[in-house]
């Protein structure tokens, strides 16, 4: 937690650098599908990679108050500058951090901190992808090590990482989340192999690919929190994404507000039947709804983050936010290209590229409808107690 | 060799500016206000001496409003040591005029004894361009002004200016002012973390009692206008009348 002076100026400091590097490098990414090289380093200098990581290990030490804010100033620009540092801020670092050992937090949270190293998190396989807790990535345990054996897919920033939150079934008689564990692989370990970068919709720029196992051999050490927490990965993994879903959420609102900006620019210039189109009725409402939708939306991300910092847990709450903020986005990208008319779908204007980029977010790290049953679900258990 | 940078806090340069409806000056309520540009590369510069291990110390200095305090901090988290903030404004409105300003950095140098002051060739508010002239002839001290590039050589500084035509290479004895121009570097950002530490660099609050110096003004603002609006163009049908425009009506053919 940030005093609010200092945390006025971060925010200053943040919309400057989207503003003056980032929004200008954005048709750059695009064409040639890579962050550029210096782009990297800035955000590295900035010290972006570690909002989230307490001051002890070198972050900013940022409340999930003012990470949702942070977050999304900094997604007004392109969401492949977010994917870069979004591992180290958020699912890759955070299982370290909630349930790492002193050891671990030592090890790897002041390099994560910094952006010497890219953090990712292993969860999706090809068979398992929102039924998480069947995954069949096995780790067998050889003594006191464990051989890791399978093949998680469209894991993010795992061409960039240097150590990935892994998880893998070390119970092969618990087929359910029971026989889960979460373990810290470095990236260089033997056996351990990418497969080419996934050719996506949109977010270029941002990398995400499979990664093969083949009797990779890690320590017992290896697991986070240490051998003690053998079958607790799926709750490592559970707690990650409750807390990552804030974060997401504060993305969509971030870009929603990039969207809604660009379609306000484009009415207030284009002209049709001898008025610009924001004077048009029907017009007039695509913005309106879309700005009354960002308002609840980004009111919604704010009083979760505050429950979060009070609570340490928002379950229910993160689910629900992530449901409506990213749905939101959706929509807002959906009537940003109808502002924009014919304009809107070609790759001169930016919403053509916005509107696939925010596609994923109702996707990644649990689906709309995975939110809607975890709503539903903690709904029905909090009525029953 | 200590180096002092002083910054001025005023408008965003990215800020719309508008004037008030009675003429009486620019609108300053709720803008966004920054370091001026021009001083952000003096205060770059300074570190860069630092980091060169030329300069040994650069201190920041601000005169005006409480919250140029902030401006301080910028310069702080940018790299310099520590900050002296003479708060000789009550509200953004009162500015303080250059003599007054000078008369202050002259008192701070004497106290401070640099060997080198780098200020921004003016402020983007008020385009004076004139407290580092006049600082310059208080002191009695040589200056090298619109500065592109700066180096030390022993006891002097020689400075490339940006004069207009080309460019002028000066050689001045140190202790000098010297005033920075667009070109002679492009500033760093101030990282995250280095904000977070420019907290706790010294900060120093003065006022101009403390040096004996009066503020009122001597100047007085008669109006403020915004500048006149664009005309509307006008389409010609053909080259021909192109031409016979710009011959008979515009004369510059």
């Amino acid at each position: 937690m940030v005093d609010e002076e200092t945390f006025a100026q971060l925010i200053d400091a943040v919309d400057r650098f989207v503003e003056e590097r980032l929004i200008p490098a954005e048709p750059r990414v695009e064409a040639e599908d890579e962050i550029p090289p210096e782009i990297v380093s800035q955000m590295r200098e900035m010290g972006l990679y570690g909002l989230t990581i307490p001051e002890e290990y070198g972050g900013l030490g940022l409340s999930m108050s003012q990470e949702v804010r942070l977050v999304e100033r900094l997604c007004r620009a392109s969401l492949a500058f977010r994917s870069l540092i979004g591992t180290n801020l958020g699912i890759g670092s955070q299982g370290i951090l909630m349930d790492g050992t002193e050891e671990q937090k030592a090890h790897w949270l002041p390099r994560l901190a910094s952006g010497e190293v890219t953090a990712s998190f292993a969860l999706t396989e090809p068979d398992y992808g929102s039924d998480a807790a069947h995954i069949r990535t096995s780790a067998r345990r050889d003594g006191n090590d464990f051989v890791i054996n399978g093949v998680k897919r469209y894991i993010t920033n795992a061409p960039r990482a240097g150590v990935f939150t892994l998880m893998a079934r070390t119970n092969p008689d618990d087929p359910g989340a029971g026989g889960v564990t979460a373990f810290l692989v470095p990236a260089d370990a033997p056996g351990l192999e990418l497969g080419p970068p996934d050719r996506k919709m949109g977010q270029r720029g941002a990398k995400t690919c499979d990664v093969r196992l083949t009797d990779v051999r890690v320590p017992q050490d290896a697991i986070i929190g240490g051998p003690r927490n053998e079958g607790k990965g799926f709750r490592t993994a559970m707690k990650v994404l409750d807390r990552g879903r804030i974060h997401i959420s504060a993305v969509a609102v971030g870009t929603a507000q990039r969207m809604l900006d660009e379609a306000l620019r484009y009415a207030m210039e284009r002209v049709q039947f001898g008025k610009p189109i924001v004077e048009h009725q029907l017009v007039q409402a695509l913005l309106a709804d879309s700005q009354a939708e960002l308002l609840a939306a980004r009111a919604m991300v704010r009083e979760t983050a505050a429950l979060y910092d009070r609570e340490g847990r928002a379950q229910l709450e993160a689910s629900a936010c992530k449901l409506f903020c990213t749905e939101m986005a959706g929509r807002v990208a959906d009537r940003a290209v109808q502002v924009h008319g014919g304009a809107g779908y070609m790759a001169e204007y930016p919403v053509e590229r916005l509107y696939r980029d925010v596609r994923l977010l109702r996707i990644y790290e649990g689906t709309s409808q995975i939110q809607q049953m975890l709503v539903a679900r903690q709904m029905a258990r909090r009525a029953a107690r | 060799m200590k180096v002092l940078v002083p910054v001025k806090r005023v408008i965003d340069y990215n800020v719309k500016v508008r004037v008030k409806a009675d003429g009486s000056g620019v609108d300053l309520a709720n803008v966004k206000m920054s370091m001026n540009p021009f001083d952000e590369i003096a205060v770059e510069e300074a570190i860069r001496l630092k980091e060169k291990g030329v300069a040994t110390e650069v201190v920041a200095v601000s005169i005006g409003v409480k919250q140029a305090q902030e401006t301080l901090r910028t310069a702080l988290a940018m790299g310099a040591d520590r900050a002296i903030l003479i708060e000789a404004a009550e509200d953004v409105t009162q500015d303080i005029e250059p003599l007054a300003v000078a008369k202050l950095l002259k008192a701070v140098v004497e106290e401070e004894q640099p060997g080198l002051v780098i200020a921004g060739k003016q402020a983007i508010d008020n385009d004076m361009n004139a407290t580092g002239q006049m600082l310059a002839a208080l002191l009695g001290w040589p200056q090298a002004t619109f500065a592109s590039e700066l180096k030390i050589e022993g006891d002097h500084a020689v400075v490339t200016r940006e004069v207009d035509g080309g460019l002028q290479t000066v050689k001045v004895k140190l202790p000098a002012i010297v005033t920075a121009d667009l070109r002679l570097n492009e500033p760093r950002y101030a990282s995250l973390p280095n904000i977070m530490k420019a907290k706790k660099k010294p900060l120093e609050v003065k006022t101009p009692a403390d040096y004996g110096v009066d503020v009122s003004p001597r100047l007085t603002v008669v109006s403020t206008s915004e500048p006149p609006a664009r005309k509307a163009g006008v389409k010609v049908a053909d080259v021909a009348e192109l031409v016979s425009k710009l011959k008979n009506e515009a004369g510059v053919l």
